[in-house]
């Protein structure tokens, strides 16, 4: 069992780097890097299932991540006075003209027998006309919306519903947008399936950055609700001064740690629960089917199993994990900034981990996340610290010293593409390789 | 009169930015295309290779200003070009003997490639921003304009203004030579012609004697020759952003899938389908419409059919599409 002293070493040495950074820097800072690889891991886990079971290349995160925020606001945000009299049903009517003109012209084109050529043209002439029916609904309601408060609503708004179902429901947003995009690019190769992902992940970024009506667009959305007390209303309860008189700590801090850690508890439980329904579906018949098509499709094909629907299923399954982190990761933040979503910190930087961590290993997906996100953070005191080591005997008016020192945080960028190539070069199979099962 | 107007009208926000933006598009995804047809992988790298070359073209300004070489009324960085490409080369060389060299000894899969390419990505990214930051850096000098709106409506009594900027013009012109050059190259030399043997079948090629680290050099060269001139010129179309090559990276891909992977051609056609229908698409046609149509008929909105936020999102509507109905892009891909 090399694998599971490996799991525990690295495990033991992730617990007492954190607690080092706990003691040394403080526990504020520590929780918060704890919550974000709680994130992250969960967001590798579902990369892994695709990636890692399937060998199917997903470089959509990023995407599936922003409709999980986007869940956040249609749920827990209180719908905005007015915005659905005064057209929010003409925006639904004239987006549901689009859809079923869509739908309408993939079933045109799929039963009806026509000259290919002929078939392609009414179905773009469906859409087209489908396409100026929304524009002439949706129009004028969008402008009327946006006019509202445009400082403090301007949007549609939400349910006004707790905001912990809007993870489940970010999960559901990105099964749904999985369950498109996979019909779209699945049957494609592996690489035009990466740049397909990614350019579909984009799209979907460009909606949200720019339909304000639905997201507010780059004015972001905030003060999302919690599902956990805010600092203030702690400070006032009995146990919490108990406590920091007890522990010596200033109220604030300690007000502020409960609240990491109340989050840390949510995320930690939901990271279990996707934790062991892997385990067991990895184990299971099903996971042996997944990974004998991704080892060898044509056989698999000729046992009679159905490529492209498992394809579908572990896309969905993997792409609504990932939703729901990212539904995890707004309500973490409070706030939902569609200019934040970016490839580099979202896509690649999760493939990362997950190439680190060992694919194929859900252990190995999680201590790659905690890992990555640990040094991503922390590599920028690195730099700079390795920086004014190197520079140290040079004199503080020197031009390229004070340069050097400024730009000392991009070496990040730097360090992650080392790790990313040392791993592929010298343990192409991760920190914690795959069972051989 | 209305009707040159309109012709105007055109030849200025839909022509001429088109041309502009299709060749660097089609610089960049010519690059890609060869790397893909002679190493069998899509390199992610491709986009800061570009950045590398603009900013070593930005570097190299600085030194020959600081020394007094320029141009004028020409841009220096029409000077610094040679230079700043072999230095890019250079790089590329460096990086393939390193990294990429590797794995294709082992044969890996053009997956494993792409994500070296990811790790190099991150890592020139990293290097860009390190060394010249991440500000944005206007390295444009000489005369702004070729042709001046004004002295455009003067000479021709139009209302409406032509205006050919200084960098859409060099654009253009490098972007035709280079193109020349390089379809020279591939189909007259023997050099060229052993590497597009070596795409077209790695086996046969190696079989009649192909030297393969040599089809690889010259790939690279080809590669950061591209890389170097499409970056520097995009840089001094719209001034050199590091971050903004990031985020060039998919519109070429798009370019080069939607021209059909590993065609040249088709590369050169992708980039100005891609460049073109941006630009098609979010035109506002009010002002066209006023031109061509009686006045009555007129009507009244902007006439967009996507609002121009959405410009760089539909390169990749282009590229679903693309993929959806025709895969291997417009023309059969993996042929050089």
């Amino acid at each position: 069992m090399k694998n599971r002293s490996r799991i525990q070493i690295l495990y033991f040495l992730m617990a007492i780097i954190l607690f080092a950074v706990g003691i040394f820097q403080s526990w504020n800072v520590a929780l918060t890097i704890f919550n974000l690889c709680l994130i992250s891991s969960i967001m590798t886990l579902g990369i892994n299932v695709q990636w890692g079971n399937a060998g199917i290349v997903n470089f959509g995160v990023m995407g599936f991540a922003a409709l999980g925020g986007l869940a956040n606001i249609i749920i827990s945000m209180p719908p905005t006075s007015n915005a659905w009299e005064t057209g929010g049903n003409f925006i639904v009517i004239g987006l549901m003209i689009f859809v079923l003109s869509i739908i309408f012209s993939v079933f045109m084109f799929k039963r009806v027998n026509f000259n290919k050529r002929i078939k392609y043209l009414i179905s773009f002439l469906i859409i087209f006309v489908g396409y100026f029916i929304m524009r002439f609904m949706v129009d004028s309601p969008i402008e009327q919306i946006e006019s509202i408060e445009p400082a403090k609503t301007g949007y549609l708004g939400g349910f006004n519903l707790p905001v912990i179902i809007s993870w489940p429901v970010g999960g559901l947003l990105a099964a749904f947008a999985a369950f498109i995009i996979g019909k779209i690019s699945l049957g494609l190769r592996s690489d035009y399936l990466a740049i397909a992902t990614l350019g579909i992940s984009e799209i979907i970024i460009y909606i949200l950055k720019n339909e304000d009506w639905l997201s507010r667009g780059v004015k972001n959305v905030n003060g999302l609700p919690r599902p956990v007390p805010y600092e203030i209303e702690l400070q006032s309860r009995e146990w919490v001064l108990e406590t920091a008189n007890i522990l010596k700590i200033p109220l604030p801090e300690v007000s502020s740690i409960i609240v990491k850690l109340s989050y840390s508890v949510l995320f930690l439980l939901v990271l279990l629960v996707i934790l062991y329904l892997l385990q067991i579906a990895v184990k299971s018949p099903w996971g042996r089917m997944m990974r004998a098509i991704r080892d060898n499709e044509v056989s698999a094909n000729a046992m009679g199993k159905d490529i492209k629907k498992r394809h579908l299923q572990v896309f969905i399954i993997g792409s609504a994990i990932v939703g729901i982190a990212g539904a995890m990761l707004t309500t973490l933040d409070g706030q939902f900034t569609p200019v934040s979503y970016q490839p580099l910190r979202y896509t690649f930087l999760i493939w990362i981990m997950v190439i680190v961590g060992g694919s194929g290993n859900n252990f190995g997906s999680i201590i790659g996340a905690f890992l990555i996100w640990f040094f991503w953070i922390q590599s920028e005191p690195l730099g700079l610290w390795l920086l004014s080591f190197i520079t140290s005997h040079i004199s503080d008016t020197n031009l390229i010293k004070s340069h050097l020192l400024e730009n000392a945080a991009h070496i990040r960028l730097m360090f992650m593409g080392m790790i990313l190539l040392v791993t592929l070069r010298f343990a192409p199979k991760g920190l914690i390789p795959e069972v051989k099962r | 009169m209305d009707f040159l107007n309109g012709i105007t009208l055109i030849s200025n926000y839909i022509l001429i930015p088109g041309l502009t933006y299709g060749s660097q598009l089609a610089l960049g995804a010519l690059g890609i295309t060869i790397v893909y047809s002679v190493l069998r992988f899509s390199n992610f790298a491709h986009g800061e290779f570009m950045s590398f070359g603009a900013m070593t073209s930005i570097l190299l300004c600085w030194l020959f200003l600081s020394l007094e070489i320029n141009l004028n009324p020409l841009p220096t960085a029409i000077i610094v070009l040679p230079f700043a490409i072999i230095i890019t080369i250079f790089y590329c060389i460096l990086v393939d003997k390193i990294i990429f060299k590797f794995y294709r000894r082992q044969n890996s899969k053009s997956v494993i490639n792409l994500i070296v390419s990811i790790g190099v990505m991150f890592f020139t990214g990293g290097l860009i921003r390190f060394i010249i930051g991440p500000g944005d850096k206007n390295f444009f000098d000489g005369e702004r304009f070729i042709l001046k709106a004004k002295t455009f409506k003067n000479y021709t009594g139009l209302s409406e203004g032509l205006a050919l900027k200084t960098t859409q013009g060099i654009t253009i012109v490098l972007s035709i030579i280079l193109v020349v050059l390089l379809f020279w190259f591939l189909n007259k030399t023997k050099t060229g012609k052993s590497m597009r043997a070596y795409a077209d079948n790695k086996e046969l090629a190696l079989l009649s004697g192909i030297n393969p680290e040599k089809v690889v050099f010259i790939t690279w060269i080809i590669t950061g020759t591209l890389a170097c001139v499409a970056g520097t010129l995009y840089g001094l179309d719209k001034s050199y952003k590091p971050f903004t090559y990031l985020h060039l990276v998919l519109p070429i891909f798009s370019a080069a899938i939607v021209g059909g992977v590993g065609n040249p051609i088709g590369a050169i056609i992708g980039g100005f389908v891609i460049a073109f229908s941006e630009l098609i698409v979010t035109f506002a046609y009010k002002k066209i419409f006023f031109y061509f149509l009686p006045n009555y008929l007129v009507p009244d909105g902007l006439l967009q059919i996507l609002s121009t936020d959405y410009k760089i999102a539909i390169s990749f509507i282009i590229l679903v599409l693309v993929l959806l109905i025709r895969p291997t892009g417009i023309y059969k891909g993996k042929i050089i």
